[in-house]
Parts: C-alpha cells; sequence; structure tokens
C-alpha cells in the first residue's frame, strides 16, 4: 500500500515514466471537450501553444541526431516540459490560518515555487474559483465541523478531487485547539464537534505543528520537489493520527521506560503547557492546546538518525 | 563503528588556569563555550548552572565567560537545557546560539533541526553543539540515596562528583570517597538502558575523559562547523592538545567502553521488544 503511494507521489512529481496511454486519451478528449466550448479567439492560441511544442519536439529530435551527449541533455529537458507541475489546492476548514501564514513567510522559495515548481489551483483568498478542480496535492488547514455541511461536503469532495490528502497543521491532523469546542456560542450555537479530517476521510500525509513552522514547510515542499520519501516517510507514517495530547508523553514515553529528561519536549510545546520537574515532563492540561508537537519532536518516540546523519554531513 | 563519524580524536585541555580549576575534566567545554563567545560565534550559551538546592543544576542562559565557567563540572543529574532555547532565541534574542548537552540531549536538537515541526525560527539558532560522553544519568534522588545512604556524607557538602576507575567518587570537604560502580547500578533513569550512544556522535564536537590522563579530556571533531571552532580554539592557543596515540589509557579503553554500551542497549531493546514494549531505536 505504501509503494503504491510512493508511487503516486513520485508520478505526482513528474519522476516517474509519462503518463499511459490512458491517461493520454483521457487528456486528449478533455482538451477536445475544453476546445468545443471555449470561443474561437482562444483557438489561435492553443494551435500556437501546439506548434510551439511541435517544433521543441522536432528541435529535441534535431539535437539528438547532432550528438550523443546533447541527446541526453536534450532528453532530459523534454521530460522536465511535458511533466506537468503539479497541481495544488489549499483549503481551509476550522483553524486559524496560522499554517497558511507559516506557508508564505517563506518569501524567498515561495515566487520561484509558485512560479516555476507548482500551480496552485484553488485556495481561499489565493485562487478565485467556484468549482473545485482535479488536485494533485490539497493541503487542508484546520478541523472539520460535523454540523457545518458545508465543511463536510467540502472535505468529502477534496478526497475525490484530490490525488493525495495531507493535513496541514495540527487542527487538521489532531484537532488541535478546536478540540475545546462545545458549542453554544455565536455565530451558530450548534456548531461543537470539530473533529481532525482523518476521522471523515483517508489521510495520506500529516505535518503536526501549531502552526506548522515555515522551515518544516519548505524542508516538505523541496522534499516533495526532489521526491526524497524518505524525508517524508514519517509524515506518512502520522498521516493516521487523530489524536494528541501533553499527555501523551506519560503514556508513551515515561511509562514506556522511555524518558530520558532531555527537555526537547518542553522546547517544542507552543503554549508552555509543560515544564520539567525532577527530570520528567509535567504536563498543564489546563494550557494543553492538544497540537501533539511534544511527542512528535520527543526522539524516543521516533529517530531519525539517518536523514540527521545526511543533514549533518555525517 | 564505535565512535560514529568524525574527523579527529585528540587529548586536549584548556590553557586557562582558571578554567582548569573548576573543569570537570579538561575545561573543554568551558573553554571552547568562552572562545566562541569571546570571537562572535555565539552571542550566548545555555549551560547547567547551580542553584541554591545542592546539585540541583538548572538550564542557564551564560552571556558572559564568567557566567560559562560558573557553570562547569560535571552534575550527574538532568539539566534539559533545550527549554531554555526558544527563550535565549525570542526573549533574549540571540542569532547565534551554544550549548552542551548528553547524548540524548544532542538527539532531541538534531531531530528538532531536521523536523523543526513546531519550533519557528529556532533550529537555524544553534551555532555550537557540545556533546559529553555519556554512560548513565542520576534522578537526583539517586545521587542523594548512594552520597547519604551509602558514602555517609550529604549532597550539600559535596564540593566535586566524578565517575572513574571504576568508582563514583565525591569530594566533601574532609575527604575524597569512591563507591564501587556496582553499588550505584540500579539507581541510572531507565531510559538510559536502551540508549547506543556514549560519545554523542551527532554533536559537532564531543568531549568526556575516559581515554585521557586526569586533568585531560578526550575530544572528537565531527561536524565541519565543529572542527574549524576547535581547530580555531587550539590556533588561538586556548586549548593544547596531544596525538591519543601518546597518552594513557588511549581510545582503546573508550572503544571497550562504547562498544560495551551498545551491546548492553541492544540486548535491552530487544528484551523490551520481545515483552511488547516500544523502542525509537
Ligand atoms: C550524566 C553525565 C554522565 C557522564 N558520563 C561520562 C562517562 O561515562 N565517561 C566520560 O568520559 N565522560 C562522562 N561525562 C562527561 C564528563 O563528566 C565531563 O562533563 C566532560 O568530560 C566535560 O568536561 P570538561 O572539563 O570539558 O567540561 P567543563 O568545562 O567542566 O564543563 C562541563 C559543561 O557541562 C555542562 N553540564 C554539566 N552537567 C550537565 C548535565 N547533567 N547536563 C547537561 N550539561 C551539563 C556544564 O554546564 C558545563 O558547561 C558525563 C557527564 C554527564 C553530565
Ligand atoms: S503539551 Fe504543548 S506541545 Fe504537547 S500537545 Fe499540549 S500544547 Fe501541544
Ligand atoms: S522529549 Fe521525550 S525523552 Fe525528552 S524529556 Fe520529553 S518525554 Fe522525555
Ligand atoms: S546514557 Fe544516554 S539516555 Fe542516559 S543520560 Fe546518557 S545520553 Fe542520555
Amino acid at each position: 500500500m505504501l509503494d503504491g503511494l510512493k508511487n503516486k507521489l513520485r508520478k505526482f512529481l513528474g519522476l516517474e515514466a509519462k503518463p499511459d496511454a490512458e491517461d493520454d486519451e483521457a487528456k486528449a478528449k478533455l482538451k477536445q471537450e475544453i476546445k468545443s466550448e471555449v470561443e474561437a479567439q482562444s483557438k489561435p492560441a492553443e494551435e500556437a501553444k501546439k506548434a510551439a511544442d511541435a517544433a521543441a519536439e522536432e528541435e529535441a529530435k534535431k539535437q539528438a541526431e547532432s550528438s550523443e551527449q546533447i541527446s541526453k541533455e536534450s532528453s532530459t529537458q523534454e521530460v522536465e516540459k511535458v511533466a506537468d507541475k503539479p497541481k495544488i489546492g489549499y483549503i481551509h476548514m476550522s483553524g486559524c490560518t496560522g499554517d497558511g501564514m507559516s506557508l508564505t513567510e517563506n518569501y524567498d522559495i515561495l515566487s520561484t515555487l509558485l512560479t516555476d515548481m507548482v500551480d496552485i489551483v484553488y485556495g481561499t483568498t489565493l485562487v478565485d474559483l467556484w468549482e473545485m478542480p482535479e488536485m494533485d496535492l490539497a493541503l487542508v488547514e484546520g478541523s472539520v465541523c460535523l454540523q457545518d455541511e458545508h465543511s463536510v461536503k467540502e472535505l468529502m469532495e477534496v478526497r475525490e478531487k484530490s490525488g493525495l490528502v495531507c493535513a496541514f497543521g495540527s487542527c487538521a491532523m489532531t484537532g488541535c485547539f478546536t478540540r475545546y469546542a462545545r458549542g453554544g456560542q455565536l455565530a451558530q450555537p450548534k456548531h461543537e464537534s470539530f473533529v481532525p479530517i482523518s476521522d471523515l476521510i483517508k489521510v495520506d500525509c500529516a505535518i503536526p505543528g501549531c502552526p506548522a513552522s515555515p522551515e518544516i514547510i519548505a524542508k516538505v515542499v523541496v522534499a516533495l520537489i526532489n521526491g526524497d520519501m524518505d524525508y517524508l516517510q514519517p509524515m506518512l507514517d502520522m498521516a493516521a493520527c487523530n489524536l494528541a495530547c501533553g499527555c501523551d508523553l506519560q503514556t508513551n514515553v515515561v511509562s514506556k521506560a522511555l524518558c530520558t529528561g532531555c527537555g526537547t519536549c518542553v522546547l517544542a510545546c507552543p503554549t508552555r503547557a509543560l515544564e520539567m520537574v525532577e527530570g520528567r515532563p509535567s504536563h498543564n492540561k489546563n494550557r494543553c492546546i492538544k497540537c501533539g508537537a511534544c511527542t512528535t519532536h520527543c526522539p524516543r518516540t521516533w529517530f531519525p538518525a539517518e536523514q540527521i546523519k545526511k543533514d549533518l554531513g555525517l | 563503528m564505535a565512535f560514529g563519524t568524525y574527523k579527529e580524536v585528540v587529548s586536549a585541555r584548556a590553557t586557562d588556569k582558571a578554567i582548569q580549576k573548576v573543569a570537570q575534566d579538561g575545561g573543554i567545554v568551558s573553554a571552547l563555550l568562552c572562545y566562541a563567545l569571546e570571537e562572535n560565534i555565539i552571542e550566548g550559551a545555555i549551560v547547567a548552572g547551580d542553584t541554591e538546592d545542592a546539585w540541583k543544576p538548572e538550564p542557564t542562559i551564560a552571556m558572559t565567560p564568567e557566567e560559562i565557567i560558573a557553570a562547569a563540572g560535571t552534575k550527574y543529574t538532568f539539566s534539559p537545557n533545550a527549554i531554555r532555547l526558544k527563550e535565549a532565541v525570542r526573549q533574549y534574542g540571540l542569532e547565534k546560539i551554544g550549548t552542551v548537552g548528553t547524548p540524548c540531549q544532542i538527539m532531541g536538537l538534531r531531530k528538532m533541526q531536521s523536523y523543526p515541526f513546531a519550533t519557528r525560527f529556532v533550529a537555524d539558532k544553534l551555532a555550537l553543539i557540545i556533546g559529553i560522553f555519556c554512560m548513565e544519568n542520576f534522578p537526583r534522588d539517586s545521587l542523594k540515596t548512594f552520597v547519604e545512604g551509602k558514602m555517609n556524607s550529604s549532597l550539600e557538602n559535596v564540593n566535586k562528583m566524578d565517575i572513574g576507575k571504576g568508582k563514583f567518587w565525591i569530594t566533601d570537604p574532609e575527604k575524597e570517597s569512591g563507591l564501587a560502580l556496582k553499588e550505584t547500578h540500579g539507581y541510572e533513569q531507565a531510559g538510559c538502558n536502551i540508549c547506543l550512544d556514549y560519545v554523542a556522535e551527532l554533536a559537532d564536537v564531543s568531549t568526556g575523559s575516559v581515554g585521557s590522563p586526569d586533568g585531560w579530556s578526550t575530544v572528537f571533531t565531527r561536524t565541519d562547523n565543529g572542527a574549524d571552532i576547535f581547530t580555531a580554539a587550539v590556533e588561538a592557543g586556548v586549548i593544547e592538545t596531544k596525538p591519543m596515540d601518546d597518552v594513557k589509557p588511549g581510545l582503546e579503553l573508550l572503544e571497550k567502553l562504547a562498544n560495551g554500551k551498545k551491546d548492553k542497549g541492544r540486548k535491552e531493546i530487544e528484551r523490551r521488544v520481545n515483552m511488547g514494549l516500544p523502542s525509537p531505536f
């Protein structure tokens, strides 16, 4: 199953072989439909594009004949040109937009990313669309409110229309602070059940954090573009997680004879709900927002030794 | 494989008499942090500072060489230095931070650097991570148990603790006394029993006493950054070195201990996994 997912991701990244004949056929059909619908005005453009594509192909062929080395280069160039840019959607459910803001804090890589690497095809405030398009990857921020039929419907549609669904930030992954919602307030007193998206749909990958940091988002994007599945693996492993609390440290680490008193959990906690008492994390449940950062960061829950060595050049 | 990846290993000590006087071993940790601070490689360091309670260290943000040196010496109980890192970045506004820790503490920091899920703009502020060798660590009440119950002293009276030559040593105003390590076994925290890292394999620079003579330390340089800083400190005359081959007991003993720890740890992991308990390694 994991292999299937990996292949899907690789394909989405354009690392796999070109789309098979069936896909080509479907695309051709879709193109035809679009063609018949659009006005004549756009035809020249379409034709011009086709001509350009053909010319590029011709050019590549010519180069292929001229010398072996150049042929290699041009064929990889061709692959890059042909491979579609991954279509990414950003879907906002019930959360604070912190993860979206974190994303935009990557100013330095964002412009290249948006223009050269990916197509953002759907997103509140980013892309003005009524109909949700097909997406390769949907980043879903926020939990989903069971009493809000629009949100539930939108989430189902996301699953249907997206190759991969990523729980983006802790609200989507664990429910985070929306776990404390209990209704009885404006604008809709009935809204009381906010659940992580994996309660309703299959999630492929999760990025915890309240908010997920700008750096982890940048690292994920780079890993996606490089097809670095090893880096992404922990986030695929966390996909089914739908529950977190600071007390997990006690249950999963201290009570399992694993804690070393290193303090990483306290460092990771965004709300100072943890402190170290006699060398063990002490959890103040009144401050905890159930984001799961502490358990995720703890070096005794999972430890990426190979990745760290690679990052350090060791 | 006993020592992880490293560039160079030497025996070394700080040349500063003030550091020699208070340091646990060769004073490498204090000397390197002070050098890095003075050269503006770091703007502050998180160390295990003393508190009013004897042998109850607390992570301390040191902003001067004096504060670094005041925190010298090994405390055989928890000082989770990582817990003040965010504060050092956000409240103190430090852009370049140095710190020291046992191998497990370094693991937490390195994991955070590779996967900075929830630590916005913190990971990149760590400019120097010094690791100290570690066989085990003790809850403070364990120390109390053997210092008071087995060694007839009290934590308040003890000036120095050390582990070496098969014994746990304390120095109080009257005498230096040692307790066979088999008497301390069983008092270490349980998390240490599955630990496979003796020589801080993921630090920039790691150091400990084993392998070198009294008053000297064994030092591994590991990352490019760590090697650069250590080399510069040696060139500046802050640290003096000797080849490992010239010192006793030398690397052989260190290798024996490092491998011994790995063997024991793996056995314990196997035992736990067979009972259905989890292990991250
Ligand atoms: C629990 C523990 C077990 C150890 N076991 C071994 C061992 O088996 N073999 C071996 O060779 N060496 C061991 N060491 C390391 C050794 O005792 C010295 O700390 C090391 O050689 C550094 O000495 P130094 O003279 O270079 O450092 P110094 O200049 O004396 O500075 C020591 C630095 O370590 C910091 N520090 C002290 N205690 C702690 C702590 N608990 N947590 C985090 N930081 C701390 C201090 O704040 C100071 O900055 C152990 C250390 C600890 C803390
Ligand atoms: S203790 Fe802190 S880090 Fe852990 S889940 Fe609660 S708020 Fe998040
Ligand atoms: S991060 Fe994990 S091992 Fe470290 S103190 Fe917290 S619970 Fe213990
Ligand atoms: S033995 Fe390992 S787990 Fe225990 S304190 Fe030392 S480094 Fe940490």
